[in-house]
């Protein structure tokens, strides 16, 4: 792919505005996402924007363009406070957002999407006309793609590049990329996120790029702010900080770990090994390059990653839900392959993400759900006789047992709260007295600090009885609580390993963002 | 404690047939007939007198089994629509293993092998949709289609050609069964022991989804894949297994339909059994014991063709305008579920339950 120079001859050379947020709160219910945090993105500027999953990046920018209502706090625009209430709005101020996810619809031509992405499209479009113009426009942008070929022709990279002219073609002034790099590889990556940057060294664009990447930080932007846990950790010049600083800023203090007593196991047997592993993503893209790792009796194993590094189908492999493409699983030593019979010979439970997704019939009543596991042996089938009487016993017990609050238990499970969804998914997956292997994927997310006290507990307990535990989360400091043994994934590779005492945490944050 | 809910599920069909009955009555002033006249005679000739009801019964016996073949695959979340296609292909084997069997064995004897064969034809056809879609991820829905057609063509090609009985002269057809190996009828009715079949296949298919660890693991897997693949449960078994089943019952219609109304495979085999099973399943929500009243009432309609032809001067299909106007108005009442606020559960009090002094019950 050739790259050519940037020209100055886009149309309206106007400076771009300054942007101020101004102790912004944004508030979902009980859960404070965003808390006082400010910005200043100043004419002309490359600022970063990072923080962890569920730091409240993505908030703060939705709040910037109108897509959520922020509670508190102000948007100035050159100095002059501004209600945006819509995409639109955010628009005419000369706003505009890149997404992660690409928002070309594929069976239109490059030209075609463009035109589509007008604000103020016409009825009737004259094509001879708009071909002259959009030709122009392509002559005069950073870079090119061609204007015919229909989206599904263009490369990821090309499909990237398309997102971020189209809001050149709007005449976006300050643009908003959202990890606009995690579909590209690092050689596209670097090139667009080069472009850009002429661009704004011009002074014809400010950037706000939201990225938890420090090398792009440290290679294409002037100024970062960053974010952690909803609030303003740090703010700064990119060249008086070190990665570290970034770092710290991000993940915080190495917390106290809080003690859940954990007893050490005696006898730790291998019980759960997988070798060579891959698999691929729902569209065919590679997204676990070959993995190996043996869990034993009696321990946590943590996997750390940010999300999208192969984490996800990982655990889908192991729960049964994602055939590999290469590799062998096996546990207590013998081939595992997912089946019901293996899952009951080894005693295989798993607590994925999203319960109600993965775990759950929605339409079915919390006592089926409850009896997904055993509903097919005594005491609560006979042959082939479901015995209701008896799965519904069970399910009486396990709502007393685990507090899930349902009306009873003939209500379908898709009825209840996210956190009783979870807690009905937990008291099927941890009730069994002789569990093996636990596979947990992120089985906090979302929840109240009591669930999440309570969901920790329940894993230690199961560990201290010697199941193994395979921990996948991204929040950090719940791996580094309950592990003990911790795991980097990156790109679908393990980049990282160590017992949880010699765990160098400057180590692990920079091998989750691939440095 | 869900009446709510059951009280909707009782309610939306319902009003949807009589929202089906006011735009056939407006069809019927359009084309100048009286449509209070033409709802008294449908009544008259479906449920009107035990003799008239007979007919209805007669017709609504294909319609319970060929609803199966729709309402089974529905519970793991495939639309299967190749009742008709599965009921021609089982009639043609029916009566290819009558005409083989000939005398030679008691008719009890070859009526069983013929259910049987209908069955195995039918099944191995659905089940062929079911493989598709889980091995090659093939839309069930556009193959089974396809599949009636090619059961049609392959009924037309046997029955013209290979199979055709040099006396069938102006409708060509198998040759016919022996008489003593039809199915006879019922003491003291003229309804032949086929309705027998589709009411215990509507019991024993109910019985299947909701009693047996079989159906759970079916419920489980047309519920959420996802979370039936986590269960371990095989959930490509199940889908071949289930389309078997619902395939058979189908082709079941087609041994009733050759060995207790024709008496030999013709074109009269697709009169459209197939696709008003399809009308019976969506109606009845896809619950096996709902199917075997709605049938009664398809059954109706059907058996009303003639009446309305004789006495109101209308084509004899006028009966399929209503039930083409019945089907759209249960399809869009399906997307009406959970819409109205009154079949609403009321959402769970988290809170306890707060003091009420003004309370008239001391609880």
């Amino acid at each position: 792919m050739t790259i050519t120079s940037p020209s100055l001859n886009v149309s309206t050379i106007a400076a771009p505005p300054e942007l101020q947020i101004v102790n912004m709160t944004k508030r979902f219910g009980s859960l404070v996402a965003l808390d006082n945090v400010s910005l200043n993105l100043k004419p002309g500027t490359f600022h970063a924007l990072l923080g962890e999953n569920g730091a409240g990046k993505s908030t703060l920018v939705k709040c910037v363009m109108g897509f959520y209502r922020a509670d508190q706090g102000e948007i100035l625009i050159d100095g002059n406070p501004r209600a945006i209430a819509s995409p639109r709005d955010a628009h005419h101020y000369g706003i505009g957002m890149v997404y992660q996810h690409f928002t070309s619809v594929p069976a239109m031509t490059v030209a075609e999407n463009l035109v589509l992405s007008r604000y103020d499209s016409s009825t009737l479009i004259n094509w001879k006309q708009e071909m002259e113009q959009l030709n122009d426009f392509m002559n005069s942008a950073p870079f090119q793609v061609p204007l015919n070929l229909p989206i599904a022709q263009l490369a990821a990279g090309q499909k990237q590049k398309l997102e971020i002219l189209k809001q050149l073609y709007l005449k976006s002034k300050i643009l908003i990329l959202d990890e606009p790099t995690s579909v590209l590889t690092p050689g596209e990556a670097d090139e667009v996120l080069g472009l850009i940057k002429e661009q704004v060294n011009a002074g014809l664009l400010s950037v706000l790029l939201i990225t938890h990447k420090f090398r792009e930080v440290t290679s294409f932007t002037e100024e970062v702010t960053v974010l952690r846990k909803g609030k303003l950790a740090g703010h700064g010049s990119v060249k008086e900080l070190a990665i570290a600083d970034m770092a710290e800023m991000m993940m915080g203090e190495r917390r106290e770990i809080k003690e859940v007593a954990k007893t050490p196991y005696a006898n730790p047997q291998p019980v759960l090994q997988f070798e060579g592993i891959q698999a691929n993503k729902d569209n065919g893209v590679e997204a676990v390059s070959g993995v190996s790792l043996t869990v034993h009796s009696g321990e946590i194993v943590g996997i750390a990653g940010v999300s999208g590094n192969g984490q996800k189908e990982l655990v889908e492999v192991l729960a049964g839900q994602r055939s590999p493409t290469s590799g062998t699983v096996r546990v207590n030593g013998e081939p595992y392959q997912a089946t019901r019979a293996e899952m009951f010979k080894h005693k295989v439970f798993a607590l994925p993400e999203e319960p109600l997704r993965n775990a759950c019939v929605p339409h079915m009543s919390v006592a089926e759900n409850m009896a997904l596991r055993t509903f097919d042996r005594a005491p609560q089938a006979k042959g082939i006789l479901l015995i209701w009487k008896a799965i519904r016993q069970t399910a009486q017990g396990l709502i007393q047992q685990f507090s899930v609050k349902t009306p009873s238990t003939e209500t379908p499970v898709g009825n209840l709260s996210g956190g009783n969804v979870q807690r009905t998914v937990l008291a099927r997956e941890l009730s069994e007295d002789h569990i093996n292997l636990l596979i947990a994927a992120n089985p906090c997310f979302g929840l109240d600090f009591a669930a999440v006290e309570f969901i920790h507990s329940q894993i230690v307990e199961a560990r201290n009885r010697g199941v193994a535990v395979l921990l996948v989360s991204e929040d950090l400091d719940e791996l580094l609580a309950l592990s003990d043994r911790i795991v980097v994934i990156s790109s679908g590779q393990f980049v990282y390993e160590s017992a949880i005492a010699e765990a160098d945490f400057g180590a692990i944050g920079r091998s989750m963002a691939g440095h | 404690m869900n009446w709510r809910r059951t009280l909707e599920s009782i309610c939306l069909p319902v009003g949807a047939i009589l929202a089906g009955l006011v735009l056939f009555g407006i069809f019927c002033s359009l084309v100048g007939a009286n449509p209070f006249g033409v709802f008294g005679s449908i009544w008259k000739a479906a449920f009107g007198s035990w003799s008239t009801f007979q007919n209805t019964l007669i017709r609504a016996a294909p319609l319970m089994l060929s609803s199966l073949c729709t309402a089974l695959p529905a519970r793991l979340g495939l639309v299967i629509i190749g009742n008709e296609g599965a009921l021609v292909v089982g009639g043609l084997a029916a009566v290819s293993m009558g005409l083989a069997i000939g005398t030679s064995l008691p008719p009890v004897g070859v009526q069983a092998l013929m259910a049987i064969a209908g069955m195995v034809a039918g099944g191995i056809w659905i089940g062929a949709a079911g493989a598709l879609r889980h091995y090659r991820a093939v839309n069930e829905t556009i193959s089974s289609l396809l599949l009636n057609y090619i059961a049609i063509a392959l009924l037309n090609h046997l029955v013209g050609g290979p199979m055709r009985d040099p006396n069938s002269l102006n409708k060509p057809s198998t040759a016919p069964l022996d008489a003593v190996n039809m199915l006879t009828n019922m003491p003291g009715t003229r309804v032949h022991w086929g309705l027998l079949f589709g009411l215990i296949a509507c019991v024993l298919a109910y019985f299947l989804i909701q009693r047996t660890t079989f159906g759970f693991a079916a419920r489980t897997a047309g519920g959420n894949i996802r979370a039936a693949r986590i269960a371990g449960l095989p959930v490509g078994k199940l889908t071949i297994i289930v389309c078997a089943l619902a395939g058979a019952c189908a082709g079941l219609a087609g041994m009733v339909e050759v060995a207790a109304v024709q008496g030999a495979a013709n074109e009269s085999l697709n009169v459209g059994y197939g696709y008003g099973g399809i009308l019976v399943a969506f109606a009845a929500r896809h619950n096996p014991l709902g199917a075997v009243l709605v049938s009664l009432l398809v059954g109706g309609i059907l058996a009303s063709g003639g009446i309305l032809q004789r006495s109101h001067n209308l084509p004899d299909a006028t009966v399929l305008v209503f039930e083409g106007l019945v089907f759209l108005v249960v399809l869009y009442s399906d997307s009406l579920y959970g819409k109205l606020p009154f079949f609403k559960e009321k959402p769970v009090d988290a809170s306890p339950p707060a003091v009420t002094p003004k309370s008239p019950s001391p609880v």
